[in-house]
């Protein structure tokens, strides 16, 4: 009886996957056809696989301009989340006073506020400062950023003994040599959680910038997607290439980071 | 002593400064704003309740807060449903596991609007192709009414979150200790009663996670809006957070959005905390 049981339930596991995997076959089936093809028929393999799509929606995203400008702020973004949430979870894990609980109550509570109840006086606040730019939208990623960050941090950095800092400042090292030195490489495995959150969710991020870089040569991915998605909306084939081509870089990295990706999101999804 | 603290507020100096600019003040400024006549350039006088009592005879705000409702409580249902039955088929140690994992998982890494734009072809186009092999009605003209709009919204969300989900319960299920099965086997429990009994309980707390994500993720949901529908046709699939959007951006009145922000922030705080008291309880008593 086992063995037709798991029978049963890996064929249908097998459907569901199929299922699941069904978008992105007819993205790309239908990427590869000439605008009547796809009028025409939607569910058919391509008559002649056709690349100028590729090459028109390539140009027409500006796509390696484009690309860069996503991993410039997200690299920045993410990089700047780690190590300004691993120094406040130390400081908050490290000295149990009042103050630090008021401070992480407050980080975490800042969770619950959605974005849509800040979005219009923070984009308001920013413009008076004329930081509607790069540099602001970096800023403004630690500020959303952050509180899962030291969230994530905090909860780790309670299990590792305090006595190791006093072993390290005995031999003559200061708080921020303690912590780069000592206990940072210790938190590498959430270090690698926070920042396959982080980027994951900078990279795809929409509305962000969309309110505050909206200047055609410095767009990432998403927004300069919607822009083109919006021009081509009746031209199927251009805008499927467009999709595949904005998905192409993530289904590589994801090729290659599988497992530290599924850990990741699992650990910070359970704590 | 004032030494000693010294370093901790360097630590702390950067995120508390981000996180004031970037969310204290801004939702301090919102709270206020709410209550004035400010047009995003000045604000001039006190109104009052005045914005609070006109939202809430404001027909299209409703509508937005009662489809949100809907739909989250159709998305929740569907994304746990498909999430612990995706987390069981991969935990049964299959030679599929782990490429049925990756597949699952996959949607997750794409952005919102992006997942949006694929399905709004797969709906639009896709579907009206198996309409026409069928002769089948319903398959055409998908996304051009309310009804078809809103399950396609629930169709993209438990696509794109039953895999998230699947995560979380896989983690719960693979600490569920074999003897506890392997013993209620021995004892004559079928496999219904064993899930019925051991698992079910024990993965609870996995579902209080699951059901707080899916549940603030539904009701904040605007790029897969944005992308799918666009709000259409006639603002009839449009959520709160792209009410909201548009009432600031598209229609510049600011004050009247930013009240409608704050009671924004209080249905997903009320919600959240709510769900989280209930089923903390109901593990307690599990």
């Amino acid at each position: 009886m086992g063995k037709v049981r798991k029978y049963v339930i890996e064929i249908i596991g097998i459907i569901l996957a199929l299922i699941w995997l069904a978008p992105f076959y007819l993205m790309v089936v239908n990427s590869f056809k000439t605008k009547r093809e796809i009028f025409v028929d939607t569910l058919r393999l391509p008559e002649k696989f056709t690349f100028k799509n590729y090459t028109e929606a390539f140009e027409r995203l500006d796509f390696i301009q484009t690309f860069f400008n996503s991993l410039l702020i997200t690299v920045i973004s993410v990089g700047i989340i780690i190590v300004f949430s691993s120094m406040a979870a130390y400081a908050l894990s490290r000295r149990k006073r009042k103050i630090s609980s008021l401070i992480f109550f407050i980080f975490v509570g800042a969770m619950l506020i959605p974005f849509q109840s800040v979005m219009i006086p923070l984009v308001y606040i920013f413009g008076k400062m004329n930081m509607l730019n790069r540099i602001g939208l970096i800023f403004m990623y630690l500020g959303f950023g952050s509180s899962l960050s030291i969230f994530l941090y905090h909860g780790t950095l309670n299990g590792i003994p305090k006595a190791l800092d006093e072993a390290a400042t005995i031999d003559g090292a200061n708080r921020f040599q303690v912590f780069w030195y000592v206990i940072f490489p210790m938190l590498k495995p959430i270090t690698v959680t926070v920042a396959i959150l982080n980027t994951i969710w900078i990279w795809n991020d929409y509305l962000l910038p969309s309110l505050v870089i909206n200047k055609e040569g410095i767009q990432t991915i998403p927004l300069k997607m919607f822009f083109f998605f919006g021009e081509y909306t009746k031209q199927w084939h251009l805008a499927l290439a467009g999709l595949t081509i904005a998905i192409i870089p993530v289904i590589i990295s994801y090729f290659f980071a599988q497992k530290q990706i599924i850990k990741g999101i699992s650990e910070g999804a359970v704590k | 002593m004032r030494k000693q603290s010294l370093w901790y507020w360097l630590f702390l100096f950067p995120v508390l400064i981000a996180l004031t600019v970037v969310v204290i003040i801004p939702f301090i400024f919102g709270l206020y704003y709410s209550f004035t006549n400010w047009n995003g350039i000045q604000s001039t006088e006190f109104v009052g309740f005045k914005h609070y009592i006109k939202l809430f005879q404001d027909g299209e705000f409703l509508h937005s807060i009662w489809f949100t409702t809907k739909f989250a409580i159709a998305s929740v249902f569907f994304i746990n449903f498909f999430g612990l039955i995706l987390a069981l088929i991969v935990t049964q140690k299959l030679k599929t596991s782990k490429i049925m994992r990756t597949i699952f998982f996959m949607p997750n890494l794409i952005g919102g609007l992006i997942l949006g734009f694929i399905w709004q072809f797969i709906f639009i186009k896709v579907f009206a192709g198996i309409g026409d092999l069928l002769h089948v009605e319903g398959f055409r003209g998908w996304l051009s009414t309310t009804e078809t709009g809103f399950w396609g919204l629930v169709i993209l969300m438990s696509w794109q979150m039953a895999g998230y989900i699947m995560v979380i319960y896989i983690a719960y299920l693979e600490n569920i200790p074999q003897e506890l099965l392997e013993a209620a086997e021995i004892d004559g429990a079928n496999s219904f009663q064993r899930f019925r009994h051991i698992t079910f309980p024990l993965v609870a707390p996995a579902f209080t996670v699951s059901m707080f994500l899916t549940l603030s993720n539904s009701f904040k949901l605007y790029d897969q809006n944005l992308s799918l529908t666009g709000g259409g046709p006639y603002d009839s699939t449009q959520m709160v957070a792209m009410n909201i959007f548009k009432t600031a951006f598209s229609e510049n009145q600011m004050a009247y959005a930013q009240s409608k922000a704050v009671i924004f922030f209080l249905i997903v705080t009320v919600i959240s905390l709510t769900q989280v008291y209930f089923n903390k309880k109901r593990e307690v008593e599990m």
